[in-house]
Parts: C-alpha cells; sequence; structure tokens
C-alpha cells in the first residue's frame, strides 16, 4: 500500500482540477444567483455573456501583446480583464435598457424574461462569433507551471507526478479574492444592503427609499464583472471555445439550484459540489486504487462514467435536488 | 405573452395572406434566377420539406407553450431521440450483433431501470436515504458488469461497417411513430420531476436532458454508431436512380421539359412533400379538435391563470404533464421524418442553437397558442434562415465596398456567416417585445 503515491495522484487529477473548475463554477453560479434575487429569472445568456467578455479579454490581450505589454510570469489577460468587464458591463446594461426593462415595469411573467434572455443568449453568441469566430483558442502567455512533474518527482523522489498550473493556482487566487470583495460589498456597503434588502422583499425596500433601477442597475454590472472573470478563468484553464461557454450553462444552473437559487454563500458551495461530483466520477480510479492496493487487478480503468457525459452528473444532482430539497442546500427562494 | 392573451381583432385574411405570401416566396426560388433566388425547384422544394419537418416540430413546441405555457428548451434532444427511431426499427439487423451481446445488453438495460424503480419504491415504502443508495450502488454495478462486456462485444462485431445492434428492419414509416414514443418516453420522465416546481425549473432540467441526449447518440456506439454516423436508412419513396433507369418516367419529365437528373429530384421531393403535408394535416386536425373541446378550454384556463383553475379542482400538474408528453411526443416524429427524409443519422449536427433556439424564433414569429401561426412562422423563418446564410455575405459585400482592403473587411467578409445569429436574436427580441402574439395571433 503506497499511501503518498496514491494521495499525489489524487491531488493532481482529481483535487486539483475540480478545486479549479469549482471555483469557476462558483463565479459563474454567483452572477446567475443575483441576477435571480434582484430580477428573479434564470438568466439563460449568462453563459455567452461568460463567452463575450472572455472574447473582449482575449481581444485587448492580443492587443497588449502586440505592444509588447506583457505581465509575466503572470498571462497578460489579467492586465486586460478590467476592460473586458467595462465592455461586457456595458453591453449588459445596454440589453437591459433595451430588453429587460420592458418587461420589468410591465411585471410580466418570469417566463417571459427567461425567453428574452435566449433572445439576449442568440445576440451574444452571434456577437461573440462575429468579434473572434468559433475556433478553440490558446491565450494563456506567462509561465505555464508552478510545480512540473519532472521537478515534483525530483524533490520528493516519488513515483508519481504532479503538476501545479499557474491558470490553476490564479483562478483560486482570483476567485477568492472576488468572492471576499463580494461579499463586503453585500454586507458592509450601503449599495449592498440595499442589494440584499431589495432581494428579500421588493415592497418594502421601495417604502424605504431604495432606487430598484439602481439596484438592477447595480446587480447587471456586478453579474458582468463575475461573468467575465469566470470565464475567463475557465478560458485561461482549458481554453477559449464559444459552444464550450453555451454547455458550461448546465454546470452553472446546477451549481446554483444545488445552493439554493439567490443565495450567494449557497452558489459557491453548489459550484464546489457541482464540480467535484463531475471530476470524482468521470475520473478512472485504477490508478490511485494501484497504488492503494497493489494485489488488486481490477479489469477496467474503474471509471464510473466517461468524461463525455460529465453534463449528465450536473444534471442528475440538479434533478435530486428538485426532488428532495427545491430550495436548495442553502435555502434559497422557491416558487 | 400571459399579460396580454386576450385577443384583439384581427382581419380574417391575415392567415391567408401570409401564407399567400409565403407561396409567393418559394415559387420565386423555384422560377426567378438572380442574386437572390436559385431559380432552381430542387432547391425551392428541399427548403419547403425540411421547413414543413420545422412546422411540425414548431406544433410540438405550441403545444406546450402556446397551450400550457411550459418552456422546453431540449426541443433538440427530443429531435435526436426521434431521429434514432429510424436507425432502431427500419435498418436491417445487422448480422452477428445480436448474438454478440444482444440478449445480455437488454438484460441490463432492464436492471438499470428496475434498478431506478426499485430504488423510487423503497423510497416510498422506507423514506431511508441509504437503503436507496445501497440500492442504487449495487444496482449500477450490476448493471455495469452486464453492460460492459455486452458493448465491447457487439461494437468489436465488424466494427468498420456496423459495430452497431441494428434495427428491425421494419418499414421506415412505422419508426416516426416510434420516434414519437420514444420522444414521449423522455419527456414524461422528465415532466414527472420537474413539472409542478418554478416554471424556469422545467427550462433547466430539458436544457440538461437535450444536451445528454445529443451526448448518449455521440457516444454509444453501438446504438447508432455514434459520429461514424449511419447511412442508407431505407426510404419511404423510389430512389433518384431508379427513376432515372425507368424509361416511362424520363419520358415523362421529357414531356413537362426537364432533364431526367432534375425531374428525378423534384419527384422525390414532391413525394416526400406529399407524406410531411398528410402528417402535418392530422396533427394540426387532431390539435384543432383537442383545443375546442373541453379539454382544450381546460388547458387554456390553466395556462391563463394557475391559481384560478387549481381552485376550480383541475389537476393542473397533471394536465402539464400531459400535454408536455404529448408535444414532446409530436417533437420526436419531426425528428423521424428529418432523419428519414436524410437518409443519414450524423449526431454531432444536433446543435441546440439550431435545433432548440430557432424552433422558439419559430413558435414566437408565427403566433404562439395558434397552430396555423406555428405552421407559417416555421415554414417563413426556415427559408429565412436558408437564404440569410445566401444574402448576408452579399448583402456585407455590399457594405464594406467603401471601406478599404485590408484585415478588417477581410474580417468582415469572413464573418458573415454568423450574422444570422444575431439576426434571429433580434428577430425573437424584437417579436416578443412588439408583437408579442405573433404574425398570425391566437383566436
Amino acid at each position: 500500500m503506497d499511501i503518498l503515491n496514491a494521495l499525489v495522484a489524487f491531488l493532481n487529477f482529481v483535487f486539483i482540477p475540480a478545486a479549479t473548475y469549482g471555483a469557476q463554477l462558483a463565479l459563474g453560479a454567483l452572477g446567475v444567483t443575483l441576477i435571480y434575487g434582484i430580477l428573479r429569472f434564470s438568466n439563460f445568456a449568462h453563459g455567452d455573456t461568460m463567452a463575450f467578455g472572455t472574447a473582449i479579454t482575449i481581444m485587448v490581450t492580443w492587443g497588449l501583446q502586440a505592444l509588447g505589454i506583457s505581465l509575466s510570469p503572470l498571462p497578460t489577460a489579467l492586465l486586460a480583464l478590467p476592460v473586458g468587464i467595462a465592455a461586457t458591463a456595458l453591453v449588459v446594461l445596454g440589453t437591459d435598457r433595451v430588453v429587460y426593462r420592458f418587461y420589468r415595469v410591465q411585471k410580466a411573467a418570469p417566463i417571459i424574461l427567461v425567453m428574452a434572455s435566449v433572445g439576449v443568449m442568440f445576440l451574444m453568441n452571434g456577437l461573440t462569433r462575429l468579434l473572434i469566430g468559433v475556433d478553440e483558442i490558446r491565450f494563456d502567455d506567462g509561465a505555464r507551471f508552478i510545480i512540473n512533474v519532472r521537478d515534483f518527482r525530483e524533490w520528493t523522489g516519488l513515483q508519481e507526478g504532479l503538476a501545479l498550473r499557474t491558470t490553476q493556482v490564479l483562478t483560486l487566487v482570483v476567485a477568492v479574492l472576488v468572492v471576499w470583495a463580494l461579499f463586503w460589498f453585500l454586507n458592509r456597503t450601503k449599495s449592498g444592503k440595499a442589494m440584499r434588502a431589495y432581494s428579500d422583499n421588493e415592497d418594502l425596500a421601495l417604502l424605504s427609499g431604495i432606487d430598484p433601477e439602481k439596484v438592477v442597475r447595480m446587480t447587471w454590472i456586478i453579474a458582468a464583472g463575475l461573468a467575465t472573470i469566470a470565464g475567463v478563468l475557465y478560458g485561461l484553464d482549458k481554453s477559449f471555445k464559444a459552444f464550450n461557454y453555451f454547455q458550461i450553462l448546465l454546470p452553472i444552473f446546477a451549481a446554483a439550484i444545488v445552493g439554493g437559487l439567490g443565495n450567494p454563500l449557497g452558489a459557491i458551495a453548489g459550484g464546489f459540489v457541482v464540480a467535484f461530483s463531475e471530476v470524482a466520477i468521470t475520473y478512472p480510479w485504477a490508478k490511485v486504487a494501484g497504488y492503494l492496493f497493489p494485489d488488486w487487478q481490477p479489469d477496467g480503468l474503474l471509471q464510473l462514467l466517461g468524461t463525455e457525459y460529465k453534463f449528465a452528473v450536473s444534471f442528475v444532482i440538479l434533478i435530486i435536488v428538485l426532488l428532495f430539497k427545491p430550495t436548495g442546500l442553502f435555502r434559497g427562494k422557491s416558487v | 405573452m400571459a399579460t396580454n392573451r386576450q385577443a384583439a381583432a384581427t382581419s380574417p385574411w391575415r392567415a391567408p395572406i401570409f401564407f399567400a405570401i409565403l407561396a409567393v416566396l418559394f415559387i420565386l426560388e423555384g422560377t426567378v434566377r438572380n442574386s437572390m433566388f436559385s431559380g432552381s425547384w430542387n432547391t425551392s422544394l428541399a427548403i419547403l420539406n425540411m421547413g414543413l419537418i420545422s412546422a411540425i416540430t414548431a406544433l410540438g413546441v405550441n403545444m406546450q407553450w402556446g397551450y400550457a405555457g411550459l418552456f422546453n428548451v431540449g426541443v433538440v434532444g427530443f429531435i435526436a431521440l426521434g431521429g434514432l427511431a429510424p436507425v432502431l426499427v427500419s435498418l436491417p439487423a445487422v448480422e452477428g450483433a445480436w448474438s454478440a451481446g444482444g440478449p445480455r445488453l437488454l438484460l441490463s438495460l432492464l436492471i438499470g431501470l428496475g434498478t431506478l424503480a426499485l430504488a423510487k419504491i423503497t423510497w416510498m415504502k422506507t423514506r431511508s436515504g441509504w437503503i436507496v443508495a445501497a440500492v442504487l450502488v449495487i444496482g449500477f454495478f450490476v448493471y455495469r458488469w452486464l453492460f460492459d462486456p455486452a458493448v465491447i462485444a457487439i461494437e468489436a462485431n465488424n466494427p468498420s461497417r456496423n459495430g452497431n445492434i441494428g434495427g428491425l428492419g421494419l418499414p421506415v414509416l412505422l419508426s416516426w411513430l416510434a420516434g414519437g414514443l420514444f420522444a414521449a418516453i423522455a419527456a414524461w420522465a422528465i415532466g414527472k420531476v420537474a413539472l409542478g416546481l418554478r416554471s424556469d425549473y422545467l427550462a433547466i432540467a430539458t436544457l440538461g436532458i437535450g444536451e445528454i441526449i445529443v451526448a448518449v447518440l455521440k457516444n454509444e456506439d453501438w446504438l447508432a454508431r455514434g459520429v461514424k454516423n449511419i447511412t442508407s436508412i431505407p426510404r419511404p419513396v423510389p430512389y433518384e436512380i431508379d427513376l432515372q433507369s425507368n424509361p416511362e418516367f424520363v419520358a415523362f419529365a421529357a414531356r413537362w421539359g426537364f432533364g431526367a437528373a432534375e425531374a428525378s429530384g423534384i419527384w422525390v421531393k414532391l413525394c416526400y412533400m406529399l407524406l410531411f403535408l398528410v402528417v402535418l394535416l392530422t396533427i394540426i386536425l387532431l390539435a384543432e379538435l383537442a383545443l375546442k373541446s373541453p379539454w382544450g378550454r381546460m388547458m387554456r384556463a390553466i395556462r391563463d391563470n394557475e391559481t384560478a383553475a387549481e381552485a376550480m379542482g383541475k389537476d393542473v400538474t397533471g394536465r402539464h404533464l400531459q400535454v408536455f408528453v404529448l408535444g414532446s411526443a409530436v417533437i420526436g416524429i419531426a425528428g423521424a421524418m428529418m432523419i428519414t427524409q436524410d437518409g443519414l443519422m450524423a449526431p454531432t449536427g444536433y446543435n441546440p442553437l439550431r435545433y432548440t433556439f430557432l424552433i422558439w424564433v419559430m413558435v414566437i414569429v408565427g403566433g404562439s397558442g395558434n397552430n396555423w401561426g406555428a405552421v407559417l412562422g416555421a415554414v417563413l423563418i426556415w427559408f429565412l434562415w436558408i437564404k440569410v446564410e445566401v444574402w448576408g455575405p452579399t448583402l456585407i459585400g455590399f457594405l464594406v465596398t467603401p471601406l478599404p482592403d485590408g484585415g478588417f473587411k477581410t474580417h468582415l467578409l469572413d464573418s458573415a456567416p454568423h450574422m444570422r445569429f444575431i439576426v434571429m436574436g433580434l428577430v425573437l427580441l424584437l417579436v416578443l417585445r412588439f408583437a408579442p402574439r405573433g404574425l398570425v395571433p391566437e383566436k
């Protein structure tokens, strides 16, 4: 039994990727859950908002690279990120003004807003395709690894290697900072308190003199920021492909619902629940088992589900939560 | 839409006029050759046939949305599931596939379903999460233990040509019904879970089931060869090549002034058109009868005010499940028809933007709640979707002529095909906002 090697393999193939992915999902789910809490509809355009923000960031990154500016050893995209966020916030505020506000004033049924968000999704998708195309793009420059497999083996003398990519550490650090800033904003500032009050009880908030339009604007700006950051981190970690950002919508919704729609803390927990289940269920455990039980020779890869079905995992989690706890683990809003 | 369902008076001539405009567009496409139209009856009829299939899909979506206000975002999954039917029903049996692992495969699938049923019963009886989890885990391992070797054996059977389980060799028209049945079963399962909760939950759950069904079709090679595609699905209509070698047909074509090759294509497409029209009109007839019956009035009452309907003792969730299953079955039939017409099952083609959201644009534009509106919207939007691909680059090319040659101009020219998505998004938003009842509103 070789616990150390097994542990390293587990860290390398399960824990680190799942933690990174979980942080990306959590940021995405935070955006969805905030929009839900304030505007009370599921925003189907969120995935494509992430794609749009990332596309802008990539284009600014290219511009910076052409000028010879870089942030080595960190990826240049970090420098371009504020521009991406600003552009996305502008576009999203524009869609609110032109599309959603009309239905809000009319007090239309939530499902109509969902449908309008599908229209916005189409628009954003087309815009992203127009800007940057449909191909896969890698835009992570700077140092690739903090720890690479060979060095790790030399240091520790273990058979199993461990790689820690810059983008993975970056994702976790940025996510922690963003979440901290968001919670500070929601709990400590006047605007943040206004947002929470509006989310809890719209009429009471109106009576207390909170300007609903201001709250809505703030929500969109924060959601655009979260979406762009999540999108850029995801793109740096994996690669940018517009269609993947549409597909990531399902795990993001699953994360938001698992945590309880409208509950920011729940969205973070939900992100990690979904990510860890997804990675744990699609990872072939044969290697880890081989270290733990050297005498046991399993036939297969000990993989519960092929990686192609990773979306099925989020879906099953979603179904289980819907069946047993429709308000989510952290008591979000329901009905 | 729920806010302004009440009908304002509209001209009774509205629908006929729009259908006439549509007919003119197709005739222009068939006869006039210029930069806007192809002037080929083959192209015109091909667009029309696919438009009719889209119309049937739109009818299914319209049942769910227009009658009951259910937002189904997994249309692509139900279309794909319907498309599986011609493969499993009408293809000839694959030699050696069944003996390689057929019974074992079937048994494993039964055990998989049995496990779920058993888990449900255990939950009802004991309410103990641990026992249910144990049932599921044991069932899963038994299922995999039976399933994996069977799949490996079937996929190893002549993998370059087959490697799939094969079909039953029944007539292909029967598979259209089977496609509806497949989609209905999936819809029942998903509706059972997600209906009765918040309205957005159904949308999110159907989004998931859509992606999963497409993933299954792409990856389960034993089922329909996955991304290796299935070709030569039997046809309910004659083959072009047979018509061309038939002297009577060639003489008949010559009398009308067509070459044999062109005429055979047109003939085949006309045959398909007739079949599709029969299906379309049957579904419309049934749907209209249902809408005018007490059942239809109840559905609309539920849609317009769920609380009131429930207070009147109507089983809202039960009715929703009913109409969701029915609508999905219609979508499944359309999926089977599409694969039959194409003669090819290629799961990579199932893109949600094309097969879910475009169908939604069709329903909204046509007029939700109105069957003729859904048909009109479907054929019209499909025509535009195809033609925008041709018109878009021409338009962009015209718009950018004053720009100096360079990277920006080529970039704009290259990205012209993506204009379709922007146009469709705009159309959806504009109709939703300014004409929420569509071109042909509900009566």
